[in-house]
């Protein structure tokens, strides 16, 4: 420990960066060891926001650890509970309702286009300009009206139930969605005009963080960032659930590896998604909106895993059942940890503010890491 | 028409009538240092407060609008808090330097504010060098940023002073180059004789294109030279927290932060006094009833309008681009904005001897 308040024995600076600092974006403890201003080592200390959220899930019945999955990697909280939900009915056997079905997709991505919206404006930030923070936040707020509207909650939705959804869509829904994408349409527009094509935002982006399509897959990378790198890797295209095989939408593969690439892996996503409700809002078919399903959810002795893909790459659930009202073991493979892991490697050799350009692009929400 | 050169001169006639020469020159001492104090006071609040709002513009939001008339009194507020607050020093700092700085910081941007002509002889000190005064005393404000960042005893202090040094060190020599065009361009060091030579047309305009180049680069050299962002290095708030004044709280941090606020004010003023014509009211060549009725307008006026249009162009500077990395802004002082000064500087010299400006 003594290491970490001095200089290394090699006379390098050794500086921690959080667990309370402006860039980490929650309470990720980063320490770095830096000669001069360029790293030499990163060194992620996580722990400082675990709630052993796997362990309580052991406690909790089928119906109720789905919600404690919200408060993982909460900027994405629908898809989590989707993924868990998936889990839970692969070992029911039930058959979802279309008409949830379709009500799951648009609302998984509403969440994507809300979270790449926060991670634009965060990422933005960290790089420096502080502006499209605020009109990123502008047009995620019309997408936490709509979430309000129907799920009741804005940021913890709870809304996705073993056979379906919990409630039915709000009546104003489908005005409301339209009423964004038109606005949003224009909007994406003005972000690519703001930072996208910046020459200051190229030169601190373009080159910086490389990442090979070799080391993404043997980091375990996923989402936006090992797609950046080339590797094809999106759950919605390799493993469809729920409606995703009947949608038209393009898989966004870059090649290089860079900040840059996983900026436009980004940016181009949340028009992908765009897309994705256009297909869907005006084709939302009639029926139930949840199967009907026990009161007390029992899943037959045995092991099941589904996974989905949130805004940042592939998350996992395991369960393993012994035919309880509770799961005997679950296990969560959050897309954050494994991405993080990759950034001592992406960030090798670089200086400080290329370290914050990375974790920026590395899209991270701690509370998905610790669990 | 209404002039501050009336005011200035009476209070001369006045004091000298009134009193023997040593006095009346001591009084004066007394009256400016009074009113640069005020001056510097004023022109925190109306900066910050400018900032503030500009930045929720462009940010779509509202920015201060509960204290005072429309938030006019806010920044008024903030700095009662911030005088009433602790002023802590960390274990371990060097106690003397830590106190010492933020005055040296100050003191640097309060003596820029002399040969600064705010109207027709209403200038503290008309020194015949002004020029090379400004130039001079800007680069002490960089002996306090370091001896803040070294006292702290604070890495990520230091590593913003560090950042800081390198960084102004560099554009000094670009903003010199700029200004040095006009000083060849109007063949005098005195700010008030720059702004004569400016009569029949600033020289942002009768430069012709290089005059406009230099322009550019001493706008682009004075952001730098104020840490402000996209050069805002020394206190990049992503990266170093809050940089070289991480550890200052209380009246101290606010002297940086007016400090910061001054720096604008003085730089943006002597733009507008080399290149646009400080208090010179906007006269084209021979339009003589045109010239006339611009004439109207008090160089005050004009002044300040023109300083606040800078000032301006900072702010919106600072809310737009992204902050540039510090090898990245190296590079861009050292291989491109110092060899195009110097050619640009060059190219000027030649339009001069040749007598091709207006």
């Amino acid at each position: 420990m003594l290491e970490e308040i001095g200089t290394s024995a090699e006379g390098d600076l050794i500086i921690n960066v959080g667990p309370q600092h402006p860039s980490t974006h929650g309470v990720l403890h980063l320490v770095i060891t830096l000669q001069g201003e360029t790293i030499k080592k990163v060194e992620p200390h996580l722990g400082y926001i675990h709630r052993s959220i796997e362990k309580m899930c052991e406690s909790l019945s089928y119906r109720q650890f789905i919600y404690v999955t919200s408060r993982m990697d909460y900027l994405s909280s629908h898809i989590n509970n989707l993924g868990c939900a998936l889990a839970v009915e692969k070992g029911l056997q039930v058959e979802v309702p279309r008409r949830a079905m379709v009500i799951r997709v648009l609302m998984s991505e509403l969440t994507r286009l809300a979270s790449h919206q926060l991670w634009w404006g965060a990422m933005a930030m960290d790089i420096g300009a502080l502006t499209p923070f605020f009109h990123a936040f502008r047009e995620r707020e019309m997408i936490n009206d709509i979430m309000e509207e129907t799920c009741g909650a804005r940021l913890t939705m709870n809304y996705m139930v073993p056979g379906g959804v919990m409630f039915d869509l709000h009546p104003d829904f489908q005005k409301k969605v339209k009423e964004f994408i038109a606005h949003f349409k224009g909007k994406i527009d003005e972000y690519d005009e703001l930072l996208t094509g910046n020459v200051i935002f190229r030169e601190r982006t373009v080159g910086v963080g490389k990442i090979s399509r070799e080391d993404a897959i043997s980091y375990g990378c996923s989402g936006p960032v090992a797609r950046a790198a080339g590797v094809s890797c999106d759950i919605r295209k390799h493993a469809p659930y729920d409606m995703y095989s009947e949608l038209k939408f393009d898989e966004i593969l870059h090649t290089d590896g860079d900040c840059y690439a996983r900026y436009l892996v980004r940016m181009q996503e949340m028009r992908q998604s765009l897309n994705i409700i256009e297909q869907l809002i005006d084709n939302i078919p009639e029926g139930d909106f949840q199967a009907k399903t026990k009161a007390v959810l029992k899943l037959p002795k045995g092991e099941y895993y589904s996974m989905v893909e949130t805004a940042r790459g592939e998350f996992g659930v395991y369960i393993i059942s012994e035919g309880a009202m509770t799961p005997y073991r679950i296990k969560f493979r959050s897309p954050g940890f494994s991405n993080l892991s990759a950034l001592d490697h992406m960030a090798k050799g670089s200086k400080i503010g290329d370290l914050v350009a990375i974790m920026g692009t590395l899209d991270l929400v701690i509370p998905d890491i610790d669990r | 028409m209404f002039s501050l050169e009336k005011i200035s001169i009476g209070v001369q006639t006045a004091l000298n009538n009134s009193l023997p020469a040593f006095w009346a020159l001591m009084a004066q001492f007394a009256i400016v240092g009074v009113l640069v104090i005020s001056l510097f006071a004023v022109l925190g609040l109306v900066l910050v407060f400018m900032e503030r709002k500009v930045s929720a513009y462009m940010q779509i939001r509202l920015g201060p609008n509960r204290v005072g008339y429309k938030g006019t009194a806010q920044t008024l507020a903030d700095t009662l808090k911030l005088l009433v607050k602790e002023g802590l020093i960390p274990d371990g700092a060097d106690k003397f330097l830590f106190r010492l700085a933020p005055y040296v910081v100050m003191i640097s941007a309060m003596l820029l504010m002399a040969p600064i002509p705010f109207s027709r002889n209403f200038q503290i000190w008309d020194i015949n060098i002004g020029v090379l005064y400004i130039s001079a005393i800007s680069s002490m404000a960089v002996i306090g940023i370091l001896m803040a960042g070294w006292s702290s005893n604070n890495k990520y202090s230091l590593l913003g002073a560090m950042r800081s040094g390198a960084q102004i060190v560099s554009y000094e020599l670009s903003a010199g180059l700029s200004v040095l065009s006009i000083v060849i361009l109007s063949g005098s060091l005195q700010l008030s004789e720059i702004i004569q030579s400016q009569e029949n047309g600033w020289w942002l305009f009768k430069g012709h294109i290089p005059a406009v180049i230099a322009f550019v680069i001493f706008i682009i050299a004075v952001t730098a030279e104020t840490n402000r962002a996209p050069f805002d290095l020394a206190e990049a708030e992503s990266e170093l927290t809050a940089g070289f004044h991480t550890e200052y709280s209380g009246m101290r941090f606010a002297l940086f932060f007016l400090a910061e606020y001054a720096n604008i004010f003085i730089v943006c003023a002597i733009g507008a006094t080399l290149f646009l014509g400080g208090w010179m009211p906007f006269h084209v060549g021979s339009w003589s009833a045109f010239n006339q009725i611009m004439d109207y307008i008090p160089g005050s006026i004009w002044f300040f309008g023109k300083t606040f249009l800078l000032i301006f162009v900072i702010m919106w500077f600072r809310w737009t681009f992204p902050r540039l990395r510090i090898d990245q802004l190296l590079n861009l002082e050292w291989k491109y904005l110092l060899p195009i000064g110097l050619i640009n500087l060059l190219l000027i010299t030649v339009m001069a001897i040749l007598g091709w400006h207006f």
